[in-house]
């Protein structure tokens, strides 16, 4: 048989839909890769996979059946890696559990189990990161607006963290690479995408009157709880990697 | 706001507030109700990192830092020379807040030089807790410090309204307390720490029968000790903090390499190094004891009464009982691997599960993570290369000695000594 490329939406639904196909045509050669994959190989048979929520809905019973919410958690965070290639170390998770017919979620052993613990580590490491460096700026209409730029699509799994904390106040965190945002308006969260030309984040003419006092204060409050005699340049580093520092005031502000 | 003052104010209070290492913004179960103001439900997030390295999740700062007492290893003692400021209760609490909505902070530690006297510094920490929980329905994390001497209803509201309370010892034993601080008591400090402890069981044994008796410090309290200031040795030290493990049911102890601040004669001299390297062995005992299910005795005693610089304790301590060794990977305990130097706490979870589908090999145990470098000498697998040749102890120490690397080596290399007496 042919070597087969499926392409689907992007979506999780898409991909499970995927699965559902691989089985119903018993596919042995293929690859999966979302929308937008520039390929090569003229010879190989490409599909357009059209995403159907009740064939992705009875892939993903059935593997719960056979498993646990945290395996179906693990598996959709590493997901949202976006990482190419993870599409087929997903299908082979899902087809060890089908095969074995037993909850091998935490078989370690087996390569594909172990990289994709390994990615679902990756992308909480990343959730965990923008849940403490995201900084919010205030602006004039009392909206608490930040934009973000994340190695994976984490803005999905910081929306509930986010919601609980700030239920008192209305904010946007904008994923600048993806280009779209999350809106709290007090009452709900939903989806935006926005226009940027006409409101920049540095743009002074928007912000709170007070908001570039505040982050002075910060600043200060930041350089005096440092121990200079302590001074450990590798560990910061390791901590506060570089690229995320244009999420912080404390390193990005002008005295 | 004047913010120019409250600029001045914060630089002061926060450099005099640093030296308290606790960051801590976890272990609480606050969650936001009635649409308030943040949540501390969940893990604690770290939300900076200071140039030294350290977390900065609070913000840590004194209430003020005029002081009546003379304690010598503390920046704000009453003889030091140095500008002195306080905070108005209002002006903490707008601090916090305005930090908290802007994704700064977890929350608030209020700390203060003892003005007055006890009580009277303890209520005006209350009152800024107080204020935070009540008007501003917040529901962040607060640290208050409980003052030494501070009476027991005071205890009792502050657990109120604070996740967690500390008080520090500073020094491990009485007698470097009474070199160090004479006019402070071991009772003072003993005092407030019983209340909270009493107060966390009475909350603990209420909460069974009625479900809305108000929540009473559930982040626990905690401690810090200072380390080389006085002479005390590892196991001085050690022993403390398991004494306050277990008689007060602290939450940590946190341990402070001393940081030289002054001329003192009854310190180490102000251009003496900060002990960084023996406070992470202190730390690595800690964890041992809390979570490796290690007994204090077995780490540190009369022969052995103070940790080596250049292995860590459990390697230490493997060496010095290799009739224990070497460990089957495939049938061990989980106690027993989790005594196996090189494997953490989340090597011995990975090892528990995937042995359940096969028996593990080298291999498989590189993939995992663990720290082969270390454990190849201690285990066996489903394998039959293994190291079988009987190495002594100080052999299989100078091998992975010499295959590891720290940036601490030059603070315990002997080659290094050697090359200084010949100079």
């Amino acid at each position: 048989m042919h070597h087969k490329i499926l392409i689907y939406d992007g979506t999780f639904q898409g991909l499970l839909t995927c699965i559902f196909q691989i089985y119903e045509e018993k596919l042995s050669d293929y690859s999966i890769h979302p929308e937008g994959y520039n390929q090569t190989d003229f010879f190989a048979n490409k599909e357009l996979v059209i995403t159907d929520l009740e064939k992705s809905g009875r892939v993903l019973k059935r593997f719960k059946e056979y498993t646990s919410k945290k395996a179906v958690h693990r598996i959709y965070r590493a997901f949202l890696s976006e990482i190419p290639g993870v599409e087929i170390q997903i299908v082979e998770f899902f087809r060890h559990i089908f095969r074995h017919k037993t909850d091998l979620s935490d078989d370690f052993s087996y390569p594909p189990i172990l990289k994709i613990a390994q990615i679902d580590r990756k992308v909480g490491r990343e959730k965990h990161r923008m849940e403490a460096f995201i900084r919010f700026e205030l602006l004039k209409d009392d909206i608490f607006f930040t934009k973000i730029a994340p190695d994976f699509n984490v803005l999905p799994l910081i929306l509930k963290h986010f919601k609980n904390r700030y239920a008192d106040q209305k904010w946007i965190i904008y994923d600048e690479k993806r280009q779209f945002g999350l809106f709290y308006d007090l009452k709900k969260v939903v989806p935006i995408s926005l226009n940027f030309e006409n409101n920049s984040k540095k743009d002074p003419n928007i912000l709170h009157e007070d908001e570039i006092n505040f982050q002075k204060l910060w600043k200060s409050y930041f350089d005096s709880s440092n121990i200079k005699s302590r001074k450990n340049t590798k560990l910061h580093l390791q901590h506060v990697p570089k690229r995320y520092w244009k999420y912080l005031t404390e390193k990005t502000i002008i005295m | 706001m004047n913010f120019d003052r409250i600029k001045e104010k914060l630089e002061i209070l926060a450099d005099a507030a640093k030296y308290d290492v606790s960051c801590s913004s976890s272990g609480s179960n606050r969650k936001n109700t009635k649409n308030g103001l943040g949540d501390s439900s969940g893990m604690g997030i770290c939300h900076s990192y200071t140039e030294d390295g350290r977390c900065v999740s609070l913000l840590k700062i004194l209430l003020t830092n005029h002081c009546i007492f003379d304690c010598a290893y503390c920046v704000t003692r009453r003889s030091n020379d140095i500008k002195r400021a306080a905070f108005k209760v209002q002006e903490v609490v707008d601090l916090t807040i305005n930090f908290y909505r802007r994704n700064y902070i977890e929350g608030l530690f209020l700390s203060s030089g003892i003005f007055k006297d006890a009580d009277y510094t303890m209520e005006r920490l209350i009152k800024v807790a107080k204020k935070l929980r009540e008007e501003e329905n917040f529901n962040g994390y607060i640290h208050l410090k409980s003052i030494p001497g501070a009476s027991d209803e005071l205890m009792r509201e502050a657990g109120l309204y604070a996740d967690r309370l500390s008080v520090n010892i500073e020094v491990p034993t009485v007698s470097g307390l009474k070199l160090l601080a004479p006019e402070k008591k071991h009772e003072d400090f003993i005092k407030p720490m019983e209340k909270v402890k009493n107060e966390i069981i009475q909350f603990k044994q209420e909460k069974k029968f009625i479900k809305s008796t108000p929540k009473y410090a559930p982040a626990g309290q905690s401690t810090q000790m200072i380390v080389g200031a006085t002479g005390e040795s590892d196991r001085d030290i050690m022993y403390s903090a398991n004494y306050y493990y277990q008689q007060y049911n602290m939450k940590r102890v946190y341990y402070s390499g001393y940081v030289p601040i002054s001329s003192d004669p009854r310190l180490p001299t102000i251009t003496s190094q900060v002990p960084m390297l023996r406070e992470n062995r202190l730390y690595q005992t800690d964890w041992l004891l809390r979570f490796y299910g290690f007994d204090i005795r077995e780490l540190l005693n009369n022969h052995h009464p103070n940790l080596d610089l250049d292995i860590d304790p459990k390697l230490s301590w493997a060496l010095r009982n290799q009739h224990l060794f070497p460990v089957n990977i495939n049938t061990a305990d989980k106690m027993m691997l989790a005594r196996v130097p090189g494997l953490g706490m989340r090597s011995v979870y990975k090892i528990l599960q995937a042995r359940k589908y096969r028996k593990l090999n080298w291999e498989h145990l590189k993939a995992i993570g663990v720290a082969l470098n270390r454990a190849k000498y201690f285990i066996i697998c489903d394998s039959r290369l293994w190291e079988k040749k009987d190495w002594t102890a100080n052999q299989i120490k100078s091998k992975i000695i010499k295959t590891s690397s720290s940036k601490f080596r030059k603070d315990y290399s002997t080659q290094l000594n050697l090359f200084d007496h010949a100079s």
